[in-house]
């Protein structure tokens, strides 16, 4: 097995879902010559040429739309968002289109939008967002959102042979900076399924994306102060994998609810509500939140430090909880 | 209308002065050529310290997009407004700003995240307004802009004002649905809008022939029933008289015009964008039709200024540069505890 990146780990899944399946081809800004802005689908121009890698003009209803029509007529389309902040510009088509088509008149759209969100790139209020939980409250889309490499070329393999919308948020974060081994043939990761990504006995933290690791390097310094971590990496966002969610939960007893997206309306919210409904004598402490809070992200080294949530609050929510 | 029907595109070398008779224009032909060279030469500068040091130093975080070799657009256009004319600009216009009165120490603030830029550090780059100089911001999605001019150019015309709306966007821009809705309501309400089009035949790295298959972005403007009109984008005297001729019919109620201007982006999409896709010859050709070089050529030729008064130009431009770094490398960061404040009136 090959230690990869967490981008080389999602260009090898679609690279590979390509050759397998000639119906599934990408379309998006830039993604052609110059292998898309993060570059995601490079070199795959010159491997399957212009129909399989479509250049798009400026116009991410127009990619979407183009996208579900082409999974009418058979196809597997894989659009990419150039930054999941321009995801808004086809959520018509996404959340009115997409998500209801199969509901509606039992016609089904196979078609998987990516879109790079995440901060702590400087990225200021439009090229950092995480928009996950405006698709979650959409009935008919699955979202998604890897946070290592194994999972990002499992998922993305699954979300393209899904037979349903799949939104799949890559965090732009993790692009380079984790790495991980990778097998270099075929497997899939289950849509879904979320993963216990540490064994721990004290608090369970419900996570997703890049704040599993921030959650991860919290742990260690817990674990000197003898409070254990469990982290629960979610992967699937819609539907919630509330079996593993109640699981944890009810081994550890006290929960912390950990995204980057804002607070109010965020996935947190759900979650909270699920695990009160379903778990509640199982729990020793209230649940307890942790996110970003409800401002738009800001530009500025100070202020983005202050808003994105770190490993610092992660101990100190994690201290009051052992304390409860 | 028919008077203003799209002409092919004007590529010449030397930037052109117009004939004596030609049209009504508020500015003597030296006037805007003096006060043009001056606004591009200071948004050249200001944007290759931004680019060419702060970002490599790392002062400067996040995107950097500059308008080199465009700055006859944003310019011309700026010279041709009124100071209560409403600026819409987009991520390539600086010199829009300069023209307006934003500061250079403003402007470098701005880009280092200091209480001293425009949005305080909420924003960085060129997402920045001020709503008291009428310079409305941008998002980041390209555009987005187009309706919300439309809407205060109906304002300004339920209002009677004698005032009007400029609005610059790229050529990838005009792909998207926000731009073409935006063009047809202003034109339906004839909303006194120009709308200025930067071609600079890139958008990131996507050439014009993958974005449009018509051949001029002034060919979509009778679908929408305004006038559409091509000229020199490196020139800026040519810039501004073909804005004049659009600000002066949106002021007589006539409605809203499309003007596009032929350039090119004279480096990569950002400064993280080498522009590798870029052909070789295409830098060369546009490199010898730099605006500024262009102005400072006819300056010369028709006795307007010296080489040594031009010369003392960019010294006190390059002062102005130093003197404004400075200043705004001592602004403050703002401070973490603000971050929650104004997401509403009076939020804390
Ligand atoms: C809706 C949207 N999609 C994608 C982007 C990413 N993006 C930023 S600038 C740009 C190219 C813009 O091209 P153009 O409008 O021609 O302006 P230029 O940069 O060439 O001046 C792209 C694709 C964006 N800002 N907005
Ligand atoms: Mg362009």
């Amino acid at each position: 097995m090959a230690e990869i990146t967490y981008l080389e780990a999602i260009r090898q899944g679609i690279w590979e879902e390509m050759e397998r399946d000639s119906k599934v081809f990408c379309l998006g800004e830039d993604i052609g010559v110059y292998g898309g802005a993060f570059k995601i689908t490079k070199g795959m121009l010159e491997r399957f040429g212009e129909e399989r890698i479509v250049d798009t003009p400026i116009a991410e209803s127009a990619i979407v739309g183009a996208a579900i029509g082409a999974s009418f007529a058979g196809m597997r389309p894989v659009a990419e968002m150039q930054f999941s902040d321009f995801i808004t510009c086809a959520f018509d088509q996404i959340v009115n289109f997409a998500a209801k088509t199969r509901y509606r008149w039992n016609a089904p759209a196979p078609l998987v939008v990516r879109a790079p969100s995440g901060g702590g790139i400087h990225g200021g209020p439009y090229h950092s967002q995480n928009p996950e939980a405006w698709f979650v409250r959409t009935p008919g889309l699955k979202v998604v959102e890897p946070a290592t490499a194994y999972d990002a070329k499992g998922l993305i393999k699954s979300a393209i042979r899904d037979n349903d919308p799949v939104i799949f948020f890559e965090h732009k974060k993790l692009y380079r900076a984790i790495k991980g081994e990778v097998p270099e043939g075929d497997y899939t990761v289950p849509l879904g399924k979320a993963r216990l990504h540490r064994e721990g006995k004290h608090i369970a933290v419900i996570t997703y994306g890049a704040m599993v690791h921030v959650a991860a390097e919290a742990a260690e310094v817990l674990d000197r102060e003898g409070v254990s971590l469990e982290i629960l990496d979610l992967r699937t966002l819609l539907p919630l994998d509330e079996e593993a969610i109640l699981a944890s939960v009810k081994k550890c007893s006290r929960v912390l609810v950990f995204h980057e997206d804002t607070l109010t309306g965020g996935v947190g919210g759900e979650i909270s509500a699920r695990i009160s409904e379903k778990a509640f004598e199982w729990l020793d402490a209230p649940v307890v939140r942790l996110a970003a809070p409800d401002t738009p992200v800001p530009f500025s080294p100070p202020l983005e430090e202050a808003f994105l949530p770190n490993a610092a609050k992660v101990i100190e929510k994690a201290r009051w909880l052992a304390g409860y | 209308m028919a008077a203003m029907k799209p002409v092919g595109p004007v590529l010449v070398q030397g930037a052109t002065a117009p004939s004596e008779n030609e049209g009504d224009l508020s500015l003597k032909q030296e006037e805007i050529a003096r006060r043009g060279h001056y606004f591009m030469a200071l948004q050249r500068e200001v944007e290759d310290r931004i680019e060419r040091k702060l970002y490599r130093q790392g002062k400067i975080l996040g995107g950097v997009y500059v308008g080199r070799g465009q700055e006859a657009i944003c310019v011309g256009a700026g010279l041709v407004s009124e100071q209560e004319d409403w600026l819409y600009p987009c991520h390539r216009d600086l010199g829009l700003y300069l023209v307006r009165g934003v500061t250079p120490r403003e402007i470098f603030a701005q880009y280092m995240g200091r209480v001293g830029g425009l949005t305080r550090g909420r924003e960085g780059n060129m997402h920045m307004g001020d709503l008291k100089r009428r310079i409305v911001a941008i998002i980041s999605a390209m555009a987005a802009s187009v309706p919300v001019a439309t809407g205060t150019a109906m304002a300004l015309k339920f209002q009677r004002s004698r005032n009007i709306v400029f609005n610059i966007f790229g050529d990838g821009a005009t792909s998207r649905g926000d731009w073409h809705e935006g063009l047809n309501l202003a034109s339906v309400q004839k909303a006194p809008v120009v709308f200025i089009c930067n071609n600079n035949q890139y958008a990131y790295s996507t050439p014009l022939e993958k974005q449009m298959a018509c051949e001029h972005v002034a060919d979509r403007a009778v679908g929408y029933g305004m006038p559409g009109e091509i000229v020199d984008g490196n020139d800026v005297m040519a810039v501004y008289r073909a804005v004049k001729r659009a600000a002066d019919r949106a002021r007589a109620g006539e409605g809203p015009s499309l003007v596009e201007c032929k350039t090119f982006r004279m480096t990569g999409h950002s400064a993280h964008d080498g522009g590798d896709y870029v052909p070789d010859h295409l830098w060369t050709e546009w490199g010898e039709k730099c605006p500024i070089v262009r102005i400072e050529r006819v300056m010369l030729e028709r006795g307007w200024t010296t080489r040594e008064e031009l010369e003392q130009v960019h010294a006190r431009i390059k002062r102005e540069a130093d003197e404004a770094i400075e200043w705004a490398e001592n602004s403050p960061y703002p401070d973490a505890s603000t971050l929650t404040e104004d997401v509403y009136e009076g939020s804390r």
